[in-house]
């Protein structure tokens, strides 16, 4: 026997016995060999999406979707926030968490909406920002708000740090998490600029009654303890043809919200692009975020 | 030989014809919602169509509840006083009000031009399909068109408390449920 067969014998043979031999049934092992999301033919996505679908029927009783669909041919999605507009209601927070499925305890968000004192330095110094203002009523005199997400880099600092190819950035603009894929060593949560992606510390709950059944792979699907999930322009809507406005889109009362295909120049947010003073954040990292914030006063 | 051409002309301006029809139903298609009218005010001819119009600016006895906070505006510049059910422009085109931003639009240009392509306002729908348009009236009272204050969703958890919430109540806002914290005292 060759030392490199020895070797390989032996590491094959140590994996084997990692699988606990109490609770060997096919799921596990499909779990623990499933192949890399980015590798498989879309009939591999999709038994995989059924396997997780039967493991969340089993655990729950509530019967879910798990879709699997590509990015649709001509689209980079690009998103608009109008810092004229937003009056800091956290309207989106919770729009963003219904949709997406988010941990309901530990608690787990998407979107984070910073509070700045009028006149205040900001953009290059998000240190003066609150996070966790409380008002009666908003807008708080004196003050305005920039709602802060995952801003869909075109060159993103997360997928570089990620040791196992977990994240990656899809043909239509999205950065994804395969969260079966996510060992939760939180590289990308250090390396992101932005404070988007967020880690489950603990076993996510979501009261099956409150789950949101119309699920994609990358997105809003079942998640669980330690790995690191974030914003995905709510894919699971945006990725259908015709595609549906991201959750937080359609909630804002104030309209500041906009969302489009960046290769249209029809679209809303190219029309934004073109007749607004748009800006990106933290541009100066050269991180080409998808996501442009502008004043429409 | 010239009939022939004639008719091969024909056809292919009828082919390009179809083309272009087939192009534009393929196009996203957008409406507006309805004014939202407090019940039972609509339609105003109900009322006024048996009362003579008084164009005097005045104190109203009636529609009391409606406080006009809206530059030095008074209810016939935009509310027609021969058509109760219309609204009117400035030149005295009659306006439905399911079109009434063309009547806001005289005055907000800016707005109006943003609106229509997008960037001022509200959207649901399909970012490449069929859209609803929110009016300028779905948001704004035009009787007092500055936004009002709301009250905000629950503050999100610091980082040491990520696991002191009680539960998830729902809350209904534009018929939509979402969920938001309760936390432990």
């Amino acid at each position: 026997m060759k030392r490199r067969d020895f070797i390989k014998s032996v590491a094959i043979g140590l994996g084997g016995l990692l699988i606990p031999a109490d609770k060997s049934d096919a799921s596990l092992w499909e779990t623990f060999f499933q192949k890399y999301f980015r590798e498989m033919t879309p009939e591999e996505k999709k038994n995989i999406a059924k396997r997780l679908e039967k493991e969340y029927k089993e655990k729950t009783g509530v019967s879910i979707n798990i879709k699997t669909n590509e990015a649709l041919p001509g689209v980079k999605y690009g998103y608009g926030l109008d810092l004229s507009r937003c009056i800091g209601c956290r309207r989106c927070v919770y729009a963003c968490v219904t949709e997406n499925n988010l941990s309901r305890k530990p608690q787990v968000q998407y979107i984070t909406v910073l509070e700045f004192k009028n006149g205040e330095k900001w953009v290059s110094d998000l240190e003066e920002s609150k996070k966790y203002y409380k008002h009666d009523e908003v807008p708080a005199p004196g003050h305005f708000y920039m709602p802060v997400q995952c801003q869909q880099c075109d060159n993103p600092p997360c997928v570089k740090v990620c040791p196992t190819k977990a994240t990656w950035k899809e043909p239509d603009g999205i950065v994804v998490v395969d969260y079966n894929w996510c060992i939760g060593c939180r590289y990308c949560m250090a390396a992101c600029p932005y404070g988007a992606r967020k880690f489950n510390w603990a076993e996510p709950t979501v009261p099956p009654e409150q789950f949101n059944p119309n699920t994609h792979y990358l997105g809003n699907r079942p998640k669980f303890n330690g790995h690191v999930e974030k914003c995905t322009f709510c894919i699971q809507r945006t990725r259908e043809n015709p595609g549906r406005y991201p959750a937080c889109v359609e909630i804002c009362p104030v309209g500041a919200r906009k969302f489009g295909n960046l290769l249209d120049p029809e679209s809303e947010i190219s029309q934004c692009i073109e007749k607004k003073r748009v800006f990106r954040l933290k541009e100066e990292l050269n991180t080409n975020p998808s996501f442009y914030y502008f004043f429409s006063l | 030989m010239r009939h022939k051409l004639i008719v091969a002309a024909a056809l292919a301006l009828f082919v390009i014809a179809a083309g272009i029809a087939s192009a534009e139903d393929a196009l996203p298609k957008l409406t507006t919602t309805t004014p939202p009218f407090t019940e039972g005010i609509f339609p105003c001819t109900a009322c006024h169509a048996s009362m003579p119009p008084n164009k005097e600016k005045r104190t109203l006895s009636f529609h009391t509840e409606i406080q006009l906070k809206h530059g030095d505006n008074w209810c016939l510049n935009c509310h027609d006083a021969a058509n109760r059910d219309m609204l009117h422009m400035a030149n005295g085109d009659l306006i439905p009000f399911e079109k009434l931003y063309q009547v806001c639009g005289q005055c907000h240009g800016n707005i109006y031009r943003d609106w229509k392509i997008g960037i001022h306002g509200k959207r649901v729908g399909y970012w490449n399909g069929d859209k609803t348009y929110y009016l300028c009236v779905n948001c704004h009272d035009p009787h007092s068109p500055k936004f009002k204050p709301l009250k905000p969703l629950p503050v999100p958890a610091g980082p040491k408390e990520i696991m002191k919430i009680k539960g998830t109540v729902p809350v209904v806002i534009e018929d939509k449920k979402l969920y938001v914290p309760e936390y432990d005292k």
